[in-house]
């Protein structure tokens, strides 16, 4: 629809030239304000898991008086099962997720961007088709599937689908890439009798590595914010993922424990922070490429 | 070869579940028994005898039209500032993302529902001007605008989209402007602005149909109720409390084929108005 190169983003910024110091002062004065407003309260949230219990609410500053991880502690054990077991489930699922979407929608991109086959513009529109259809329609009778199966309350409905390319959002963002790479290297390799398998292995796969990183960056963010699926699907607290885990902890200490909450939400942040920290670049230019959402 | 788990996914996970869902939607089917076919009841009843259908509506109707203009307005107030070679750019950038990227967690709903708590942040910033407010969670009438907002303060995807619009824009159209003794303002109303409506657009497709799915800030803060009084029964938390909690799936079924063909009608409706008012360069 849009169509932004790659090298849109990172382009250096239009020349600021003829602006008066004043504007520019004026105008740095408004995007500091905004990001004072636009972090606050999740500083405001990591500095009150950090806060002796009695103090937590009692101000808006962002300073403690003092520093005490209690909150940690009473959060991470404050139920029947310590929040380590969430952590490694949400670990166990998101990386699963995270090669069964890099291979299977790298497989299937490839067959779309390279090979010919009959009815190769037929398949290629109905997959962007399915990128249309909100998860509503395909839910209930998922649901019915996997329980037949036995699946309910294990990892498999939330792993098994991302094996067979379900999110065709990371098939249209790789065809895009692969597109971009010439043809005339695998078209070498082919003249060479390379098999489709090696040409796939030994030229996309290296040659596509920003976009692969990025699908799967994103994978990994998604699958340990996603809420609704382990809701349906997981009923034993044992198998619960981080985000099941803390609401649980809100229902159950609503009114008692903020500062384990906070200490909790905190901790749940963190890895999705760092992903944030050391890929930057890479996730504002799938953003700005693909608009991708969240 | 390389086709096959797309095709076995296409086939099982999601033309086959489609067909079925159609299916269910017209049967009293509870998970338990085997379904039996009731023709048009379940559409009947959602026309004529839901008032909470008609609630989750509105309030999904609501928050679509209230945060969706607002985050674009935002998105591209910042990235027009921040597109103007600036110190900083990165950071500033950095910041106003985050929030995005955060946001469907659990742990940012769970900070919002204390934010706008009745002793929480937002009032005693505000008691400091000497206003008291409401306890906005938990009022009817405001609950739905805190779920507004929390939508609104994550505007940095759309943000950094515009960010690279408004890049692709040819600096010397803008100076070519000021030659002719153009003003800023007539220059953004002039030049920016309609080369920017493809992105604009795009934006403003995706957000919808994203508001429209919105599900785990209701179900969070209103504690899986949709409450106080229905005030934040998203269309989505509606869908699940049928289908999960009174295990109505046939009903549930009827209800999601009802939000596709409202989300496919708000589309079409886009993408026919967009000739009229969207420019791409040929």
């Amino acid at each position: 629809m849009t169509d932004i190169p790659m090298t849109a983003v990172t382009a250096p910024p239009p020349p600021s030239t003829g602006r008066s110091p004043v504007a520019s002062a004026l105008i740095h004065a408004a995007l500091i304000a905004a990001s004072i407003a636009m972090i606050y309260p999740l500083l405001w949230m990591v500095s009150a898991s950090v806060r002796p219990e009695d103090e937590i609410f009692s101000s808006t500053s962002l300073l403690p008086s003092s520093i005490d991880l209690g909150s940690y502690v009473r959060g991470w054990f404050g139920l029947d099962i310590s929040f380590g077991r969430f952590f490694w489930n949400s670990l166990v699922v998101s990386v699963l997720t995270v090669i069964g979407n890099v291979v299977a929608c790298s497989l299937a991109a490839y067959a779309f961007a390279r090979l010919r086959f009959k009815g190769r513009n037929f398949w290629f529109a109905i997959m962007l088709g399915t990128l249309m259809i909100p998860y509503h329609v395909t839910l209930i009778p998922q649901y019915v599937l996997f329980l037949n199966l036995g699946w309910v309350d294990t990892y498999l409905p939330l792993i098994v689908p991302k094996f067979l390319a379900s999110d065709a959002f990371f098939i249209f963002l790789m065809v895009q890439f692969f597109r971009g790479i010439p043809r005339e290297l695998d078209e070498a390799a082919m003249m060479d009798g390379c098999s489709p398998w090696r040409i796939y292995w030994k030229i996309m796969v290296p040659l596509s590595l920003p976009v692969l990183a990025t699908a799967a960056i994103f994978s990994f963010i998604w699958t340990w914010d996603d809420f609704f699926g382990p809701l349906i699907y997981l009923n034993d607290m044992n198998n619960y993922t981080i985000q099941l885990g803390l609401r649980t902890f809100v229902d159950s200490s609503s009114t008692s424990d903020w500062g384990g909450l906070f200490a909790m939400s905190t901790l749940s942040l963190v890895p999705v922070f760092f992903f944030f920290l050391f890929f930057q670049r890479l996730l504002i230019e799938g953003i700005a490429t693909t608009g991708m959402k969240r | 070869m390389f086709l096959l788990p797309w095709l076995i996914g296409f086939f099982g996970l999601t033309l086959g579940p489609a067909l079925v869902s159609l299916y269910l939607s017209f049967t009293n089917f509870d998970l338990i028994q085997s379904p039996e076919w009731t023709g048009m009841a379940n559409y009947v009843r959602i026309a004529t005898a839901d008032p909470k259908f008609a609630a989750a509506m509105s309030v999904t109707l609501t928050y679509v039209v209230l945060s969706v203009p607002f985050k674009l307005a935002f998105a591209l107030l910042v990235a027009i500032a921040l597109n103007r070679g600036i110190n900083g750019l990165t950071l500033y950038r950095a910041i106003f993302y985050l929030p995005s990227l955060l946001g469907g967690s659990v742990a940012i709903a769970v900070l919002w529902r204390q934010l706008f708590a009745g002793d929480g942040l937002v009032n005693a910033a505000l008691s400091q001007f000497g206003i008291e407010g409401p306890s906005w969670i938990s009022h009817p009438n405001y609950s739905i605008y805190t779920l507004v907002a929390l939508s609104v303060w994550q505007f940095g995807s759309p943000m950094i989209i515009f960010l690279a619009g408004l890049r692709q824009i040819p600096t010397d159209m803008y100076e070519a402007a000021s030659l002719d003794g153009a003003s800023k303002f007539r220059q953004f109303y002039k030049i920016t602005l309609p080369l920017l409506t493809p992105v604009i657009f795009f934006n403003a497709v995706v957000q919808t149909i994203d508001a429209f799915k919105a599900f785990t800030p209701a179900f969070i803060i209103s504690g899986g109720t949709g409450g106080p009084i229905n005030s934040t029964l998203f269309y989505t938390l509606y869908l699940y409390q049928e289908a999960f909690g009174n295990f109505r799936m046939g009903y549930a079924s009827a209800l999601a084929w009802i939000l596709v063909v409202i989300i496919a009608i708000f589309t079409a409706f886009s993408f026919l108005t967009s000739r009229y008012w969207v420019h791409y360069d040929d």
